[in-house]
């Protein structure tokens, strides 16, 4: 034992010239952690009532619908993409675009699944338009932002249907014209401020102007529905 | 070979007077031919300068395709456009002018796939929106209950789409054919072909919103403007790539392809904008997309 102290001493000889800086912390715990995992562990969310799991889905499509409001180049809509929101959007103005039960083929304004496939499709076609244009935005976060911006013609839809309950004459058509007008130009500048900023300079009027066209086609829609008489 | 002689001739006596004027002055010898114009047998045809140049762009633009048909990089190399080139395409496309040929002095060994695509789909729901507003607003009756008639954008899609792939590839696979392995001046890509013919729609468009004018013959008068506009672009455009053939060939070629194109138009124009509601044709039943086109436009040309 003498021997190996003796022998220590050499080995260890020279750390006592080692100073260690003070502000430097050399300190930390090690323990093992024993017993049942803790009750509200924030990792897992399986244990958590349904009500719970609902509701913050609900709420973050609530701040992605302010988001789309208020459109500022922020990027959270971008970073957390769900398309739990586009398709609620998506499947209220396809019910509330139902053509009337007229007679006749020739008659009936876009039924459910025409609707649901033109903005499904729309948006399919136009973010493949915008990543082969070579933009650096991802496949399902474009999907994300074209759905969630069509949440002012939606709203304009609401306004036309309670617009038309009062007769359809000049003025409402007007009134639904201007509303259209305004909430299609707003949906057109809320996706740009999105992902405009993913394409170089010389190609964003390539990247905007399927966008206009996809808007524009909705407002139209949503512009020529007549309820039935 | 007198013409090359003196050409060297003169420029030595140039280069001669020069050094004695200033002897420490440093020489280039340049061993290019010279610029200035001569008589004689240096051929100055400006079409075969540009076709020269269109086959050397031409083998450039082979090596551009990267990547196999099953790879994104393969698809991204057609959509290689800047917004002020596809401007300046459609421009081309409106203006056609004798001496231009459109794939060689727009296109040039570019050709891309964003215009002839989104020209299509404008075409289609502009078709179909103005056809729209032109039924509705030729409705002398008050209490006519407007109708969205949104099925016509279908049959607008079916036929615009087709058209702008089907006969661009009949088109090409006949001049590929008939120049048969030899690689001519004249002959074009299949994406050029398509890129012709999807540029050439551009002036539909506003002949179809203008179309809601409610007067017969303004109708037609606009229908002659965008078939000579049109009709004349393509033209330009494939008569170099035929003229070497029989002259019955030639004509015959295209002839056809002015009158497929006339049909376009005089289809949608009888489809779409009729003037009294009461002869609104039922939807004709869509024929499986392997059939001609024609053939269902001119069905829908005659039920009228």
């Amino acid at each position: 034992m003498a021997e190996v102290d003796e022998g220590n001493r050499p080995m260890f000889a020279g750390l006592s010239d080692v100073s260690i800086s003070e502000d430097i912390p050399v300190e930390g715990e090690i323990t093992v952690p024993v017993g049942s995992p803790s009750q509200d562990d924030e990792c897992s969310t399986l244990d958590e009532p349904v009500k719970d799991t609902v509701l913050r889905d609900l709420k973050a499509v609530g701040k992605k619908f302010v988001h789309v409001l208020y459109p500022k180049k922020s990027s959270s809509l971008l970073r957390d993409w769900d398309l739990w929101g586009p398709l609620l959007l998506c499947v209220t103005l396809a019910l509330m675009l139902q053509g009337g039960s007229e007679k006749g083929k020739d008659d009936l304004g876009p039924q459910f699944a025409e609707v649901f496939v033109i903005i499904w499709f729309g948006s399919v076609v136009i973010t493949l338009n915008s990543k082969l244009l070579g933009g650096t935005i991802s496949f399902f976060q474009s999907l994300c932002v074209l759905g969630y911006c069509i949440l002012p013609l939606t709203v304009a839809m609401v306004v036309c249907r309670l617009v038309l309950l009062g007769g359809s004459s000049k003025v409402s058509f007007i009134v639904r014209l201007i509303v259209v007008t305004v909430s299609f130009s707003w949906s057109t500048f809320a996706s740009t401020a999105f992902l405009a900023d993913s394409q170089p300079p010389n190609r964003r009027a390539l990247v905007v102007y399927p966008v206009f066209l996809f808007y524009f086609v909705i407002g139209w829609m949503i512009l020529t529905f007549s309820p039935s008489p | 070979m007198a013409t090359p002689d003196d050409l060297k001739f003169q420029e030595f006596e140039e280069a001669t007077d020069l050094l004695s004027a200033d002897p420490g002055a440093t020489t280039l010898s340049v061993s290019s031919t010279s610029t200035a114009p001569t008589p004689g047998d240096v051929k100055l045809d400006l079409s075969e300068n540009e076709e020269g140049q269109g086959e050397n762009s031409e083998l450039l633009g082979r090596e551009k395709q990267t990547g196999g048909f099953w790879t994104f990089e393969y698809y991204q190399s057609f959509f290689n456009v800047d917004t002020m080139q596809v401007l300046d395409r459609i421009k081309g496309s409106v203006m056609p002018l004798p001496g231009r040929n459109f794939v060689k002095h727009h296109i040039r060994s570019n050709p891309d796939l964003y215009g002839p695509f989104w020209i299509c789909a404008t075409l289609v729901f502009s078709v179909a929106i103005s056809g729209n507003l032109s039924t509705f607003l030729s409705q002398g009756d008050p209490q006519y209950h407007y109708r969205p008639q949104f099925h016509r954008v279908t049959i607008a899609a079916v036929a615009v789409f087709l058209y702008a792939w089907l006969v661009p590839l009949c088109v090409w696979g006949f001049l590929t054919w008939r120049q048969g392995t030899e690689r001519q001046t004249g002959g074009y890509t299949f994406l050029e072909t398509v890129c012709v013919y999807g540029y050439s729609l551009f002036v539909y468009i506003p002949t179809s919103v203008l179309w809601i004018i409610p007067f017969e013959w303004l109708r037609w008068l606009l229908i002659l403007v965008a078939m000579v506009i049109s009709g004349s672009l393509l033209v330009i455009t494939f008569w170099p790539a035929v003229r070497d053939d029989t002259k019955l060939t030639a004509f015959a070629t295209v002839t056809t392809i002015v009158l497929l194109h006339a049909l376009l138009a005089i289809g949608c124009k009888m489809y779409f904008f009729q003037t009294a509601v009461h002869t609104v044709t039922p939807a004709p039943s869509l024929a499986p997309p392997s059939s001609n086109h024609t053939g269902m436009l001119t069905s829908a040309a005659k039920s009228q």
